[in-house]
Order: structure tokens, then sequence, then C-alpha cells
């Protein structure tokens, strides 16, 4: 602003001037204020720019995830070659492997172009059978097992196609890069354009993203989240479970029973470190306590939730202790003048006055937790998991993956489609993220009590 | 009240921790075999009544040294690693109790040297690599701290472009590799080997790269690797040949010696920087862990490990003695002492 609002400390000799006369030492400190300000709108503009650069590059990378190229194709479930003893034996049949079903999904494809009058001249079988996904043998080989009356009719059979092709249609490869591409060529690419626009191939919504299991880097158009969503979810599950009544207990305990001496100050400030310290030492601690003495199984979610717990601990304390103490001492006299016991006035009044704050730091804690990723490397969590775990109680023990730690590698894998996967699963991650923010914030909103 | 039900659930999950019994194989170790073992890994829970295998990285060293951690379900079954298990390996394998071993190799990996594809194009021996990122070289017959700023100062036929090399980091296999395969065999070609030796310097002195910035380590993955040359379009990066096949359109490859890297050539042995991948398997498991023997068996099938098979289709160079392999594997023999 450029109008001065103040002029300088009444001095001596100053006071014989005009208050509306603006001096030079007025003007250095208005000019100081604008600076001020300026540096102010600057951090904040470089922030914003931050947040920006990042959502923009995670959405750009990360949204095409969700969407998928799929090959719709009629496909004849030939008796002869998936149940070779005719007998419909379930047992039996599983002898034929998916290497038997890509041979048959290869001839149903050639068949399949023919009939419809999509021209392939020039391109070997190989090349052809190369635009389904390697994941297709498997599915057809999951569906038949599952219902052999398949056997014998035509199916309309959807499928992943191969992800390089799928990213020609997003725009990730394109024909000069697939002249070089030792892994898709020209010719597959314009047949690929071919069959789109008859209809065999179309690009829609991912469900499997979000529900399949990973996926080898052979078949990165499979890979999805699914075991990582339900690995971190049972991980948060008891988190909270056990990180929130410990959390409480000891900050009720602290805050209305404990007397004050040295041990609880000493306890308090260990509290006060625990909460800075770098998540990597909570997972170095729980590979040797949980995994290697008392012999968990590793990359179980029993684990990790045990190592979460351990770093989530401080920070509920300390919400749960800052709550109890913004509830007005009052409250705890009328309590106990009516003749309530201690602990009658911490249950029925300060506990329930205090809930709000102890949710509030909770879901942030939790939050924190689904985001961690460091302490999960070390105890195995970052393996690849292929089988979904079971449900609970059992499925804690079970092998999983988790949200931030599939991320991490994903990054790692070699092709490039694994790239916009990883970032589509940072949005899932960030959505769940903010999801837990706002309920915190609406739970502080609504229930929130000032005194 | 909350205490008693935190000690109950602590109490019912360290129950059930004790009582459950694996039923997945458990593999770990290096990162160069890691997708291969995915790949398999895969393919074996889908075409048998097993569950699919739990595989991570971690690296060659850890992976040997969780195997060696001892028998029993709460360690490993598998240790992958892109280099031959060490003596000290085995003798803590041996002090912890797991006194049987079973080796296999499952096949070969080239290390290619690729740079930018819209560069200019390469033609090493490992004398170039040699003088171009070790610390001292020999000009005009006498040993001098590296001179050189240009590929064309090494080699007048290779392009002036400023000497940048992205190397693997030394805890990585391959880093082994390339020190034995390039930079040692560069040493003996260039004529500083003799120097050293002239010098009564230690032949170790080939194996100083040079410290001013020309050669990085790169401790990362082969994607930091790729992410860092395609910030340094000058540069020159040390991949694994099913990296580069998966990413030919972003980098362009070198002849070594005047051979292409590719599965033909490293499998007949013309070009020259390859090297065996491993897996380990703990035979006390053998019978224990349901489907480990079967994992073995698939793994070294000609359906996955052969030439025409998965693995070969993302990289690997497959072994010309498989079927020994597989014998090996069937009969179930334990490796014997290194030779």
């Amino acid at each position: 602003m450029s109008m001065p609002q103040t002029t300088g400390p009444q001095t001596g000799h100053r006071a014989s001037k005009s208050l509306l006369e603006v001096d030079a030492g007025t003007r250095r400190r208005n000019r100081a204020e604008a600076r001020f300000r300026s540096y102010g709108i600057a951090a904040i503009g470089v922030a914003v720019l931050a947040l920006v650069l990042l959502v923009t590059s995670v959405l750009s990378n990360g949204l095409g995830a969700f969407r998928q190229t799929f090959v719709i194709m009629d496909i004849t479930l030939a008796a002869d070659t998936l149940d070779p003893s005719g007998t419909g034996d379930v047992d039996a049949m599983k002898r034929v492997s998916t290497i038997g079903y890509g041979k048959l999904l290869k001839t149903a494809l050639i068949a399949d172009l023919e009939s419809r009058g999509i021209p392939t001249e020039g391109m070997s079988e190989k090349e052809i059978a190369g635009l389904l996904s390697k994941e297709a043998p498997a599915q057809l080989r999951n569906m038949v097992l599952a219902d052999p009356s398949l056997i014998g009719q035509t199916i309309r059979f959807k499928t992943y196609a191969t992800g390089r092709v799928d990213g020609y249609f997003k725009g990730r490869v394109s024909m000069e890069s697939a002249e070089r591409d030792s892994n898709v060529t020209p010719a597959q690419l314009e047949l690929a354009d071919r069959m789109r626009a008859k209809g065999l191939m179309s690009v829609g919504f991912n469900w499997g993203f979000l529900f399949g299991p990973d996926a080898s880097e052979l078949r990165p158009e499979a890979a999805g989240l699914g075991i990582a969503i339900l690995g971190s979810a049972y991980m948060m599950i008891l988190v909270l479970v056990l990180a929130l009544p410990i959390g409480v207990a000891a900050s009720i305990y602290l805050e209305e029973f404990a007397p004050q001496n040295r041990w609880t100050d000493l306890i308090e400030v260990n509290i006060a470190n625990l909460a800075a310290v770098p998540s990597i030492v909570f997972g170095i601690l729980g590979l040797a306590l949980f995994i290697n003495f008392m012999g968990l199984p590793q990359s179980a979610p029993v684990v990790g939730a045990l190592v979460l717990t351990l770093m989530t601990l401080p920070t509920i304390i300390i919400a749960t202790r800052a709550s109890l103490k913004s509830v007005p001492p009052s409250i705890r006299s009328a309590a106990l003048g009516v003749g309530a016991s201690k602990m009658q006035t911490v249950f029925h009044h300060v506990l329930p006055l205090a809930m709000p704050g102890i949710l509030t730091g909770t879901i942030i804690g939790l939050a924190q937790a689904l985001g961690e990723t460091a302490p999960l490397l070390l105890i195995g969590m970052v393996a690849f998991v292929r089988d979904f775990p079971s449900a609970p109680p059992e499925g804690f023990m079970d092998p999983a993956a988790a949200l931030p730690v599939q991320v991490y590698n994903w990054t790692q894998r070699a092709d490039p489609a694994f790239v916009e996967r990883a970032s589509g699963a940072i949005i899932v991650l960030l959505a769940f993220l903010l999801t837990m923010n706002i309920v915190a914030i609406v739970l502080r909103r609504r229930f929130e009590r000032r005194w | 009240m909350s205490k008693r039900i935190l000690a109950v659930s602590a109490l019912a999950i360290l129950a059930a921790g004790t009582a459950q019994a694996r039923d997945n194989i458990a593999i770990a170790g290096s990162s160069t075999v890691l997708p291969y073992a995915t790949i398999v890994a895969e393919a074996f829970g889908e075409n048998f009544d097993f569950p699919t295998p739990v595989v991570e990285g971690g690296g060659s060293g850890a992976g040997r040294k969780k195997l060696c951690e001892g028998v029993g379900e709460n360690t490993i079954d598998i240790a992958n690693s892109s280099s031959r298990i060490k003596q000290s390996d085995i003798d803590n394998c041996a002090s912890n109790g797991v006194s049987e071993i079973m080796e296999v190799r499952i096949g070969y990996d080239g290390i290619v040297f690729a740079s930018d594809v819209n560069g200019p194009e390469f033609a090493f021996t490992p004398a170039d690599w040699y003088n171009a990122i070790a610390a001292k070289v020999v000009v005009d017959g006498k040993l001098v701290d590296n001179p050189n700023k240009t590929w064309a100062d090494v080699n007048p036929e290779l392009p002036a472009q400023d000497i940048l090399a992205f190397v693997p980091g030394t805890k990585h296999g391959t880093r082994e590799v390339f020190d034995v395969k390039v930079i040692e065999a560069g040493c003996e070609e260039s004529g500083a080997l003799e120097a050293f030796m002239a010098a009564s310097m230690e032949e170790s002195e080939c194996m100083k790269l040079r410290t001013d910035g020309a050669s990085v380590d790169i401790d990362g993955d082969y994607t930091e690797t790729l992410s860092r040359l395609d910030a340094n379009k000058n540069a020159i990066g040390v991949f694994g040949l099913s990296f580069y096949e998966n990413n030919t359109d972003k980098l362009r490859v070198a002849t070594m010696n005047g051979v292409v890297p590719s599965t033909e050539s490293i499998a007949s042995g013309e070009y020259p920087v390859s090297r065996p991948l491993y897996f380990y398997v703990k035979t006390a498991h053998l019978g224990v862990i349901p489907g480990l023997q079967e994992y073995i068996d698939f793994f070294v099938s000609d359906d996955m490990a052969g030439p025409d098979g998965p693995l070969a289709d993302y990289g690997l160079v497959s072994d010309p003695e498989l079927a020994a392999t597989q014998a090996m594997v069937a009969a179930g023999t334990p490796m014997g002492p290194l030779n």
C-alpha cells in the first residue's frame, strides 16, 4: 500500500512536523513493509507453484492408468484342446497350461480378424498375437476352469491389449518410437487402429487397476493395486485397534492421574522425541524385534501394522493430551464436587468432551502411517505378491503389499508403462489421504467445543 | 479396560503368528533376477495349485545372507543372485545349519552401454573405457592422472563428446562384471597393467576410477540411470540387456569390440560383457514348503527358461546347457564346493 498508515514515534524534534508529511524514516519503514509483503507473496507463490507442478505432473502421468485398452474378441473354446481327456474333469483340464490357452487365443484372434475382414498382410502370427496381453491366457484359463460348461461354446472374450498398444492410444507410444522399439512394430499399431475402428478394441475405465493384483514386467497392462489397497487397509485397521487404546490410555494416565515427578517428565520428553524419530528407525526395530526375535512372518500386514503403531503412537498421545488439556478444569471440579470418583470424572465427562480432538489426532496419525514407506521396505512389504490375502484375522498374517510401497516398486520397473501405473497409484494414495484429512477436518468442525 | 483389549489382541496376534505354517514360497535377492523371478512366479501361480511365490528384491548379497539365516519357515527358500555365491556365504550358511544348497544357473545377462537415442553412435573397446574413466592411464609410455576430456581424446574414432559415464554403484552385482570384463580387461589391453607392474604397484590400481566427475556411480536402479541420461544427453549409461530391450525407443546401444549386444551374440559368447544369473535353493526346505520342487523345475523348464520362453522374451540369454541344469534340479543335487 502506498499511503502511509502510521508515522514514526513522536520524538521531540519530529513533533513539530505535520503528521501528514511523510518523513524519510516512515518511508523507509513503509518500504520495508512492502518488501516483506512481497517476500511473503513470493513464498506462497513458490509453494503454490510447486504444488501445481507436482499435481499436474502426477495427474498428467497417472490419469492414463485408470483407462485401459481392451480387446473384445470371439473365441471358440475347442473341447479337443482344452479338455483332451473329454471327461469334463476340472483336475484333468488343469493340465492344459496357459501356454496351451495362449495358442488357442492366437488362432482365435487371427480367425476373428479374418472373419471381420480386417487385413493383416505382412504380419507374422506372433506379431498379431502380440497385441494381446500376456495376461489373457491366464484370464481365459481361470474362466474356463471356473465354469467348464463354457467348453465347446463360442464366447465373447474381453481382455487387455498389450501395454505398448495401450500406450499408443494414450499418446505414450508413437509410430516413430515404435520404429525403434523392439517390443512393438508400426504394423502392430496400424492393426490396432483398424481393430479399434471395427470395435475389436476399445478404451474404457480400468477396474483392474483398482482391484487387480500386481503383475510381472511382461504384462504391465494387468498390474493393479488391489493387494496394495487391501494390505494398506489391513494395516490401518490394526494400527487403529492397537494405537488408539494404547495412546488414549497412556495420555489419560499421564494427563489425569500421573504425579508430576521426574519419571513422568522423562516419559513426556521421550514421547516428544519419539515423534521426531525417522521412520526408518522403526523399520529396523520392527525387523529385529517382530521378525527376527518374535518370529512373525515377513511381508505380513501384522508386522507392518505393529511398526506403524509404534510410529503413530506419539502423534496420537500428543494430540490426545492436548485435547484433554483443553477441557476446562471447571468440568472436573464440578464432577468431583457432586461426588464422582476421579475415574468417573474422566470417563463420563472429560473423555467425551475431548473425543473430537482425539479422533482428529488419530485420523491424522493414520494418514501419516498410510503414506509411510521406509519402515515397510525393511520388513519385506516391498515383495511381489500376487495372491490376495485371506479375510481377517488370518489375512493379517498373509503376505501383502502396501500403497506407498507399490509406488516405489513400480518406479523401479523397466517397462515405461509402469511409470504411468506408479503415478496412478500416487493419485489413489493422495485420494485416500485427502479423504482422511477431510474427515478429520469435518469431525473437528462439527464436534469441536470452544470454552 | 482398553489395556485388557490390547493385551488380548497382542496375545492373539502372537499365537496366530507362531501357529501358522507358511504355504507360499519365499524368495529374495538380486534386483537383476527379480523381473525374471516374478515372471516365473506369476506363471507358476496361474498354472499350479500352489500359491504364487512371494518375490522380494534387495540385492544379491542381501538375498544370500537371508538364505543363510537358518532352516525353518521363517527363513527364505530361494536366494536370487546375479553373481556366484562366495565361500564366505557358504561358511555363514553352514554355521547357521544350512548345510546343503542347490545352485541353479538360469541363463546369462548382458551388460550394455547405451546413450541417448538421438546422440551419435559409439563403438567401444574395453581399452577405450579404461582410458576414459580410470584414475591413471598410460600416455606416451608414462603413467599419468587421466587427462582425457572427450571420447575423441581416448580414441580418435569416437565422437568428440565430453566423457560422462553413469556406472553402477559398488553395491550392484553389475558393477563387479563391469570391473572385471571392462575395466580390468581394458587395463590390460591399454598397457596400463604392465605399467603398474613395472612401477611395482598393485594390480588393484586398475580398478580405481577417476573422481573428477567424469564417472558417476549410480546406486539406484537402471531407471535412475535412465532418468540421469535423460537430463544429461551427453552421457553414456551402463544398463542390463533386458532393461535396454524394454527402452529401445529411448536408448542407442554401443558396440563392444565391434559386437552389437543381443541375446544371440551373448549366447554365442561373442559379446564380451555378460554374466551368468543364479538362484540358490535351500534343499532342507524341499518337501517342506509346498510347491518348492515344482517351482524350481518349472523355472528351468524349456517353457520358461528356454530360448523361446517368456524369460528370453524379456531379455534373458538362455543357457545352452539348460538340459543339464534341468536334470540336476530334477535330481535335487546340491552344489559341491566352489572351484
